[in-house]
């Protein structure tokens, strides 16, 4: 590494090779992030002017008869939006992974057609979902009768009760290829004598795998966990193709993300109003940064094993 | 030897179940969509299940598409979209990168955290501002404009990648080279290079959200002119729901191109993660 820390004037190259880099991060992401945050203090008056509302944008999103049960709302669906992927999506691409390390005949062919889904737009997965799903095309009740279960049938997805889950199991079913695929290399990094010592002293699989690669991979749950956690506070894009901006029916589907869309943007009646939009997005960028405190926090505290 | 490979046999039995039932599960709804989209309304609905051959094959669906909606164009603009915004992350990234990992300066410690943050907070935050920039710009429903964006999200993790595997550059070569009178910028095009599989990898990574992006063509550049695949198809969808046709066919065009890419790529992809290219 060079030392260019006394150097008589600033090298001109530092500048070629940060300048565009930095500008354009700065211009077009750390600049309207800092903005956005700033707009959450203030309000627009009728003649469109910015004036300074102190805490007001918070109070009436919290309080307000009309803000309020839909940003509670929308946080509660992001929880469990958030939790059935850590129920379900992180166990089955840790199982998926545990089950590619042994020696499985076709491994390449079932890590590839596993992740694929995980490259598909998501504007392709809500419709090809729906279109699975729908009554109208039968595809599965006919399915369910084949197995002798057609009474459990129904429109999942159009029943405010069942629709969160429903659409929280489809982003599942595309997503699990990341999970597996990390949760695989970081097994695979383990190695074969620690597994082959612990063999040799009479550890069954079960015992391998809870005692001495769960600990292992302690650090890799936590990577998995904290993506998964702005994923999905973030999302967007499944919920807006399949159930619109309103997040139906009845707003049971309705996380943060659509919520600051409507309200940046407006939906049917209801004007768009960006102060509150930036409002919510401050909301987002609370809960992502006490999400990735809280995994940096775990991550000084726990004790991790280094190979 | 026999004896052996029967045991192992009967060991996989259990596991070769279980990754089945998933891989039939990942591959059966593209399935249904892919062979639906070649057969007459009569048999999508008669026979779902069936194959598109005789009598059930049809391309109606892609006629609809290709004489309704803008799938040409919107492909045009993924293409440029997604192909600009990969050259300038990695050539700008690059630059960065390779000043980070070489340089000691006054606050490049500063410099390289503060280039980092954008790895964890998510760009689409900003979104109020940033329309109102690109408003002030005269970069709303331009191309420009979401590229800009782009290279702007995909900055941060492309630095931080290649700054921690240009680091493991040997010196030597490099002070070498010094020594013999070459400059900075003759040493940064040299180490570029050893860092390919690297650029690789991080190119495919960002091309693809880059590619299926819903939300940035949605509030920046939603015109019909400057409308993205992932968008077109979304509004398209919207307007002909009722055509199945025309649904499962633009819906096979959007995923095919993606999944050949993928199929081409897959071994590098899943090999540089698995080798280690993004940990820490």
């Amino acid at each position: 590494m060079l030392d260019v820390t006394h150097a008589k004037r600033f090298p001109f190259y530092l500048i070629v090779f940060l300048g565009p880099a930095v500008a354009i991060y700065t211009l077009f992401m750390i600049y309207p992030l800092l903005d956005s945050l700033r707009l959450s203090f203030f309000t627009t008056t009728q003649d469109k002017r910015e004036v300074f509302n102190g805490l007001g944008n918070f109070s009436t999103l919290f309080g307000n008869s009309n803000w309020a049960p839909r940003f509670w709302g929308a946080l509660k669906n992001n929880l469990i939006f958030f939790c059935v992927h850590m129920v379900v999506q992180n166990p089955v691409g840790l199982l998926i992974a545990a089950l590619l390390v042994g020696s499985v005949r076709g491994r390449v062919f079932y890590r590839t057609v596993l992740f694929m889904p995980t490259v598909l737009s998501v504007v392709i997965i809500g419709f090809i979902w729906q279109l699975i799903l729908s009554p109208l095309w039968g595809v599965t009740p006919s399915i369910l009768k084949a197995v002798g279960l057609g009474s459990l049938f129904q429109p999942w997805l159009g029943l405010s009760r069942s629709a969160l889950v429903t659409v929280a199991l489809i982003s599942v079913w595309q997503f699990v290829g990341i999970p597996m695929i990390l949760f695989y290399t970081s097994l695979i990094g383990i190695p074969d004598e620690l597994l082959e010592a612990s063999r040799v002293d009479g550890a069954t699989k079960l015992q391998v795998f809870w005692r001495i690669k769960f600990p292992l991979l302690l650090p890799m749950v936590g990577i998995v966990a904290v993506l998964t956690f702005v994923g999905n506070f973030n999302a967007f894009d499944l919920i807006y193709t399949m159930k619109g901006a309103l997040a139906g029916p009845d707003f049971s589907t309705d996380i943060m993300g659509t919520l600051f869309y409507r309200t940046f943007f407006g939906q049917q009646l209801q004007m768009g109003n960006p102060t509150m939009g930036a409002t919510v997005a401050t909301m987002m960028f609370l809960i992502i940064a006490v999400g990735v405190s809280l995994y940096t926090l775990w991550r000084s505290r726990v004790q991790t094993y280094q190979l | 030897m026999r004896t052996l490979r029967g045991r192992r046999g009967a060991r996989e039995i259990g596991p070769q179940i279980i990754l089945v039932i998933f891989t039939i599960l990942a591959l059966f709804p593209i399935y249904m969509i892919l062979t639906n989209s070649f057969k007459l309304k009569k048999f999508i609905f008669g026979a779902p299940f069936g194959v598109p051959i005789g009598k059930a094959f049809s391309l109606i669906g892609y006629q609809t598409v290709l004489s309704r909606s803008h799938v040409m164009m919107n492909f045009a603009n993924s293409l440029i979209v997604t192909i600009a915004s990969l050259f300038l992350i990695l050539f700008f990234g690059s630059l960065a990168a390779y000043a980070l990992s070489e340089y000691k300066f006054k606050g490049s410690g500063f410099l390289g955290f503060y280039l980092a943050i954008g790895i964890m907070i998510p760009i689409r935050l900003g979104s109020v501002s940033l329309l109102k920039l690109m408003a002030g710009l005269g970069l709303v429903n331009t191309l420009v404009g979401l590229i800009l964006i782009y290279v702007a999200q995909g900055l941060p993790l492309t630095i931080f990648i290649l700054s921690s595997f240009m680091r493991q550059v040997p010196d030597d070569l490099k002070q070498a080279a010094r020594i013999d009178g070459a400059t900075e910028y003759r040493i940064y095009a040299f180490v570029v290079p050893l860092v390919r599989p690297a650029l690789g990898s991080i190119g495919i990574f960002t091309m693809i959200p880059v590619w299926n992006d819903l939300w940035f063509p949605l509030i920046i550049a939603p015109s019909a002119r400057t409308a993205t695949i992932t968008l077109g198809v979304q509004q398209f969808l919207g307007q002909f729901v009722s055509d199945w046709n025309a649904v499962l066919s633009s819906l096979t065009m959007a995923m095919v191109p993606i999944l050949l890419i993928y199929l081409v790529f897959s071994k590098q992809l899943i090999k540089s993660i698995t080798s280690g290219a993004l940990k820490s």
